[in-house]
This record gives C-alpha cells, structure tokens and sequence, in this order.
C-alpha cells in the first residue's frame, strides 16, 4: 500500500509523530483559552507570548542565570524550570488580570481582546530587544535523550515524553474542572457569576486564578516546547493564530471537545505533510473555513 | 456650515496645501493610504460594531493585485488599482459571508485566522516572489498622460483617491444603510425584531470596507512601487486597529488622525530605537484601551461640548 502511495511507512510513521505532537501543543493551548474564556468571556491574544515566555524562562534558567548571578549553582534544570516556568508566569499574568484586565469587564468583550494583543506585542517586542529574532537551542535533559525501538519505527524518548506529559495536564484540566468540588464553582461561575457570588463564593479571586493557571497552562506547553522547536520571541506568534482556528473549530463549550479537536487537527496536518506538504500551512484554516459551512457553533460548540 | 463640513473643508486645505509647504510628498502619500485603510475599517468596527483582525488580507491581497497587473501586464495605474479593488471586495464576499456566521470574539478569531490563510497562499504562490514580494512596479501614466513618476502628480492623485474613499464612507454612514448598521452596532436583537435582515447588512458593510481597504492598499502599491507580505501580515491589521482606536473609534476624522500620528511615529522612531517602535506600539495600544476609549478625536469633541455648556 505505501509503495503505491510513493511513501515509505517511516516517513509516514514519523510525520504523524510531529503531527501528534503539534497536537498536542493546540490541546494544551486551546484548552487555557477555553478555561479562561469561560469565566473571563475574553480571547486572551497574549497566550501565545506567554507561551513564548515559558521558553524563554526556561532556556534563561538553563543557560543564562548562574552567569548573571556568577553562582555556578543557580542553573535551573529542565525539571525545575516544568514548574517554575509556569508559576512564574501565572504570577505575572495574575498581576495583569488584576491591573488592567479587570478593569473591563463591563466592557464589550472586544476590549479584552484588544488589551491582551497590545500585551502580546510589548512581550514579544521586549525579547526581540533583548535577544534578536534568531532561535536559541535548548538541550533536550539527559534522562529523555535517545529513542525507543518500537519495531516498526524509533521513537525517540522525548518526543513520547511530550505527548505524555501534555494529555496528562489535559486530563488533568479536565477532571479538576468536571469532577471536582472546585470545578463545580468554575462551571456555576462561568454560567451566572453574579448568583455564585451572593452564595459566598470570592468570584473575582476565582477569575484571577483561572486566568492565571490558563496562561500557567501556556507557559507549560512552553517548557514542553523548548527542546523541540528553537526557542525564539516569534515563536508563540504564528502558532496562536492556527490556535485561534482550533478553537474556533471545536467551539470552546466543552474541556473534552478542545482536547480531542487539537490532537485530532495536529494528527491530520501531519498527514497532509506526508501527502500534499504545500498545503499544510493551512490545511487547518480550510477545515475551519468547511466547519463554518457545515456547523458554524463549531464542532463541540452550543449555539447561542 | 456644521463642524464635519468645517472639518472636511480643513482636511481638504491642509491635504492641497501640506506637500508646497516642504512636507516629504512620499511620506504624505503613506499617511492618506493608511488614513484611508483606517476610515474603511473604522465603517467596520466604529460604525457597525465587527472586529475585523484580518483586515490586511484585503490591503496585501489588493496590494499584490495591483503590483501584479501593473507589472506583468503593463495595465495602466488606474487599471491596475481598481482591479486590487475588486479582488479585495470579492474577497471580502467571501470572507464575510464566513466570518458573519459567527459574532463577537469569534468573528474576530475568524477573520484573523482567514487573513493568515491567504497570507501563507501569497507566500507559497512563486509568480509573486515569495518572501521578496513584487519589488520595482512601475508608476506608470496615468490614463495614459499624467505621469506619476513625478511625485507631485502623484501625490495629488493619491490625495484625490483618499478624498473619494473618505466622501464615500461619510456618505455611507449618513445614508439610510448607515443608519441601519448603527442600530446593528447598538443592538443587533432589535434590528431583527424591526425586519432588518441584518446579516445582508453586516454582509454589505464588510464588502464595501473590504473594497476600500482594497483601495488603499493598491494605491500603497502604487506609491511605494511594493507588495511586500508585511502588507498582508496580521502586524498590520493589528496597525489599523491602533489607528482607528486611538484616532477615535467610530468618529468621522478619528482614523485619519490616527493614521497621522501612528505612521508618523513609525517615521520617527524607526532608525532611533530600532526594535523597540513595537513596544510602543504595545503600550500605546494598552493605554489606549485601559484609558483613552474615545481616542483623539473622541476626546477633543468631548471638550468641545464641555466648553459650550
């Protein structure tokens, strides 16, 4: 079947991986806009800076803070930086969503949008400044360097390790928000924030928290990402515009649906790689031009 | 004589008279293309209430038009700005009618997804050069005997085209039709309820904003003898929203001003700070939001009111 094709089975094998983990990136992504959509009503534009910065934050760890310091014991390891990295900036985005975005919530919701992408341009624009345009190489850590044979193809560790790590945070996401007793306060607050409110419930320290674990969620995805793509200032820029169309794809009322849309959307961009590789630039946009046609709510959406 | 007569003969005076009073004719020319690109916009946003973040598709895809005829074809310039116009209108057909299945937030993921779509169409297409973009398109005769290589004659057709596109949009939205997508803007329930069939409406109003930022960016074209991808790039559409926005969203002059200030600043600040103008154009955007809603122009009328009382 592949000879007729004109592919080999490792070519194929191997595009479906990156796909996979393209895939994975959108779900983690799609699903802290979903998050912070529901309770906030906004788009938050600055995801994609604030996954940039979680690269970043990372790749500074690693390679620039025990110089700056001049203490040769500051270097901050991978592991540490998966954890630092997003409570970093959920921290700084917590601040912003204090300061500025809290500010507009009697607003329309456009306002928000238009906030969150002045945001992305000052971020982005200040590491252009401090690190030019070219990618930094961040070292995948020891422990996940190499591959797997799996038979049919090698998969190298740390691509696994990725994808792993990614759908766990996503479930993860999931259960907290539909099992549990604090999700239960997410969910009611995200129907009727002003009811959730008069039950005693501290909603603007909610909607704080939810925005900045949304971005925590990006910087994450960020970590994840160093090793894999060049660290660089464009990096989240490109990446969240295809984001904006998975969410537009899948709708954003259902945790489940985003997962599922942006691991499904990654999978068939890397097919088109495989067969038609001019076209995978947009083959997302396409699909979301035929959902729009054929289910404008989006796929998991509610029309409203 | 009403204050916008007032305004619209000051605009034309300043406009005739700028270029004789030693002001960079090249320049000028980049501010009424932007001024224009901006007051098509604002029809969009300022008077119907549609954010569209991909408003460079219809200024890059007419940019490239124009370059393309103007060039390969050897049309003549009007020839070649008017078909940019209509592509852009036919694009903004298509582009409308699937972004208006959507509102809101999503309308505006929608469109920004569309223009970063065609953005990787024109540059993959290799008949247009790819990332060079079509460089050295001539300025050709206008109809065939005003040569616009002087930069006099061409700054006074430019002007010329700015004022058209802008009577247009003020005709447009002190005719019935405006009127209509006013009471779309201020709430989009009860122009249905009142038997408006508000999805031609928002439909229409997108083709016609579409056709005139068309317009603007073929006449870029024209100008600057350029389709770059940055024309089409989504840092552009986020250049109009600033412009419109901080001129004064949904006011007649406010664009226009905005499109002065920002391009002016670019001019500026661009070999003083290098990679810091984006910054600026960050924080102006966020203080804009935060503090300055009624933009420029907004806040002069809101003065200007003030004062009389």
């Amino acid at each position: 079947m592949f000879e007729m094709l004109g592919i080999t089975p490792q070519a194929l094998y191997s595009q479906l991986l990156v796909g996979l983990i393209n895939g994975s990136f959108y779900a983690v992504l799609s699903l802290g806009l979903a998050v912070i959509f529901g309770m906030l009503n906004i788009i938050n534009f600055s995801h994609g800076a604030q996954y940039m910065m979680g690269a970043f934050l990372a790749w500074l760890g690693l390679t620039q803070l025990a110089g700056w310091t001049g203490i040769p014991a500051l270097q901050v390891s991978y592991w540490a930086a998966l954890v630092l990295a997003p409570l970093i900036v959920g921290a700084l985005g917590m601040v912003i969503e204090r300061t500025m975005l809290s500010r507009l919530y009697k607003l329309d919701h456009l306002y928000g949008l238009l906030l969150t992408f002045g945001l992305a341009l000052i971020i982005e624009g200040l590491f252009r400044y401090a690190y030019g345009v070219s990618g930094q190489q961040y070292e995948i850590p020891e422990a996940l360097q190499g591959a797997i044979n799996l038979g049919f193809m090698y998969l190298p560790k740390y691509r696994a390790w990725v994808i792993g790590a990614s759908l766990a945070v996503c479930f993860a996401t999931w259960y907290v928000i539909e099992r549990t007793k604090l999700g239960s306060y997410l969910r009611a607050g995200t129907e009727n924030p002003r009811l959730v409110q008069a039950f005693g419930v501290n909603v603007p320290l909610m909607i704080t928290l939810t925005y900045g674990f949304g971005v925590a969620l990006a910087a994450f995805a960020g970590v994840l990402a160093a090793p894999i793509f060049t660290v660089g200032p464009l990096m989240g820029a490109d990446l969240i515009i295809v984001v904006f169309a998975v969410v537009v794809i899948g709708g954003m009322g259902s945790i489940l649906g985003s997962i599922v849309t942006g691991l499904g959307l990654g999978l068939i961009e890397g097919l088109t790689k495989v067969f038609y590789s001019e076209a995978s630039a947009v083959v997302i946009f396409v699909i979301m031009v035929i959902v729009l046609l054929v289910r404008p709510a989006g796929l998991f959406g509610r029309e409203r | 004589m009403n204050r916008t007569t007032l305004g619209f003969v000051a605009l034309v005076i300043a406009g005739a008279v700028a270029p004789l009073l030693g002001v960079y004719p090249t320049f000028l020319m980049k501010c009424w293309a932007f001024a224009l690109f901006a007051c098509a916009f604002n029809l969009l946003l300022g008077f119907t209430g549609l954010l569209s973040f991909g408003h460079a598709a219809f200024f890059g895809a007419a940019a490239y038009v124009a370059g393309y005829s103007i060039k390969e074809w050897g049309v003549t310039p009007e020839v070649g700005i008017l078909s940019g116009m209509v592509f852009a209108a036919l694009l903004g057909w298509v582009f409308g009618s699937l972004a208006i299945r959507r509102a809101g937030i999503y309308f505006a993921m929608i469109t920004l997804a569309l223009a970063q779509m065609l953005y990787f169409v024109l540059l993959q297409m290799k008949f247009l050069g790819g990332e060079d973009g079509l460089q050295g398109v001539p300025r050709g005769k206008l109809f065939g005997f005003i040569d616009l290589a002087d930069s006099m004659n061409l700054y006074y057709v430019v002007f010329g085209i700015f004022l058209a596109g802008f009577f247009l949009i003020y005709r447009t939205i002190n005719s019935p039709f405006g009127q209509v997508l006013k009471s779309i803007r201020e709430n989009e329930p009860r122009a249905i309820s009142l038997g408006y069939d508000v999805a031609r409406y928002k439909l229409l109003a997108f083709i016609l904003s579409a056709g005139l930022a068309g317009l603007a960016g073929a006449t870029k074209t024209v100008v600057f003898q350029l389709a770059s991808l940055t024309d089409a790039h989504w840092h552009t559409s986020g250049e109009v929203v600033l412009m419109t926005l901080l001129g004064g969203l949904g006011t007649v002059f406010g664009p226009v001003v905005g499109a002065f200030v920002i391009v002016g600043l670019q001019n500026q600040l661009a070999d003083k700070v290098g990679s810091w103008v984006q910054v600026i154009m960050g924080v102006i955007f966020v203080i804009c939001v935060l503090a300055f809603r009624r933009g420029i122009v907004g806040e002069l009328m809101d003065l200007f009111k003030k004062s009389r009382t």
